[in-house]
């Protein structure tokens, strides 16, 4: 069987970079959001998120992150949270600590209510026209 | 001898298994998408398979930055559903099959995939709301689960290619184990969504069809996606479909389509499922 397989030709990440409107989580970025990740991996355990909840800034002062990241997580300021190397999979437990949905979330990062947002997804979704380079953001303007 | 008879592949959107554990299932958003299940409970009901090799991801549970493993074999006894955050789902506990972990574990290393073993890992809505929409809500899981996780959270992910013949190596692996066992593989997350971002939303309906007819009928065409493709078309998180080509190439080349079911939306995703079965029969 070993014969019969194909190598698959090996792709740089810079191409993503033209992806409009989507942050690539590769290794780089998960070093920079590593203690955003991992606190936020630490609202698994149920005495965990009653601590944090008692004192937010005091329970955040367990992990080394940066300022800016210590107050976008404060801010409950999620893109912010991502393009500083947090990753919307461990995000998940800091919003499910606060009682909030993928979709809230989702939403608040596009600039939409979560109505409108939602609205969108009844009617089938943002749309890949129009949507698949910078070069067709900036055209729209 | 064991033997891959199907392969069932199915978005597992976590507000599912939200929904689910809080009985909404009858509400007008949720009632279409679990009717898209009535025909495949039947099925799997009817085919009682012996063991599910279910390929997921794992959304930062049981693998957390420490430590990130391209693919983890789960080869314990039990697997713990885990809290992500809201507590545990009230599902059944995940029962492996040790033994066949064990030997799908060594046919596949030494087939040149270095597969990572785990014998200790919580399993999350990535592997749970699957067997939710395949068997509702049991005491318990009607035959044993190998779990196989895939990272396709932090990029690199695994190429669409490798993991068609990593599917590949688990049908000879599978295929090699003296124990007469009817085995269904699973591949599951996708189709089309976005997250995170300004572009969160994204559903391309047109690439999600013509990667299930590729993956029924020219699952090569799908295999030779390459990862700029999934982003752009199908959306950051649309990546999951690379576990759809591990489960296709676990069965025969040639298939036949037993059932197709698409929707959108679920929550911010669109939801695909396909069964397919080994032509030679079950």
């Amino acid at each position: 069987m070993t014969e019969t397989r194909e190598t698959a030709r090996i792709e740089p990440t810079k191409g993503f970079d033209d992806v409009p409107g989507t942050t690539l989580f590769d290794a780089q970025r998960s070093r920079q959001g590593y203690h955003v990740n991992m606190f936020c991996m630490s609202l698994m355990k149920a005495a965990n998120r009653e601590e944090f909840k008692k004192d937010e800034a005091t329970y955040l002062k367990k992990w080394p992150m940066t300022e800016e990241q210590r107050a976008a997580i404060l801010e409950r300021n999620w893109g912010r949270m991502i393009e500083l190397g947090g990753n919307i999979y461990f995000l998940s437990k800091l919003f499910s600590t606060d009682g909030l949905s993928f979709q809230f979330v989702a939403a608040t990062m596009t600039g939409l209510t979560q109505e409108q947002y939602a609205e969108m997804m009844l009617k089938g979704g943002r749309p890949i026209e129009g949507n698949r380079s910078k070069s067709e953001w900036q055209k729209r303007g | 001898m064991a033997k891959i008879i199907a392969s069932v592949n199915v978005s597992h959107v976590p507000a599912i298994g939200a929904a689910w554990d809080n009985r909404k299932t009858d509400t007008p958003y949720w009632e279409p998408v679990f009717k898209g299940f009535d025909f495949s409970k039947k099925w799997i009901a009817d085919l009682k398979p012996d063991v599910i090799l279910l390929a997921y991801n794992d959304h930062a549970s049981a693998f957390s930055l420490e430590i990130i493993p391209t693919f983890a074999l789960g080869c314990a006894a039990e697997f713990q559903p885990a809290d992500e955050g809201w507590g545990p789902r009230p599902v059944p506990v995940v029962k492996g099959h040790p033994v066949l972990a064990a030997h799908i574990a060594q046919s596949v290393i030494l087939d040149e995939f270095d597969l990572t073993l785990v014998n200790k890992m919580d399993v999350d809505h990535g592997l749970t709301v699957p067997l939710t929409l395949m068997f509702g809500q049991p005491q318990e899981w009607p035959c044993r689960i190998i779990p196989l996780h895939v990272n396709v959270i932090q990029y690199p992910p695994p190429t669409g290619n490798r993991c068609y013949n990593l599917g590949k190596a688990l049908k000879k692996a599978v295929e090699s184990f003296p124990e007469d066992l009817r085995v269904v593989v699973f591949g599951t997350g996708g189709m089309s969504h976005q997250l995170q971002g300004a572009r969160a939303g994204l559903i391309n309906k047109e690439w999600d069809a013509r990667f299930l007819d590729n993956l029924v009928k020219d699952p090569e065409a799908d295999a030779r996606i390459p990862f700029i493709e999934y982003v752009r078309e199908a959306g950051s998180e649309g990546i999951e479909l690379v576990m759809w080509l591990i489960s296709r190439g676990a069965l025969d080349r040639d298939v036949k389509e037993v059932y197709r079911f698409y929707h959108v939306p679920s929550s911010n995703t669109a939801l695909g499922h396909l069964i397919l079965e080994n032509k030679h029969g079950v």
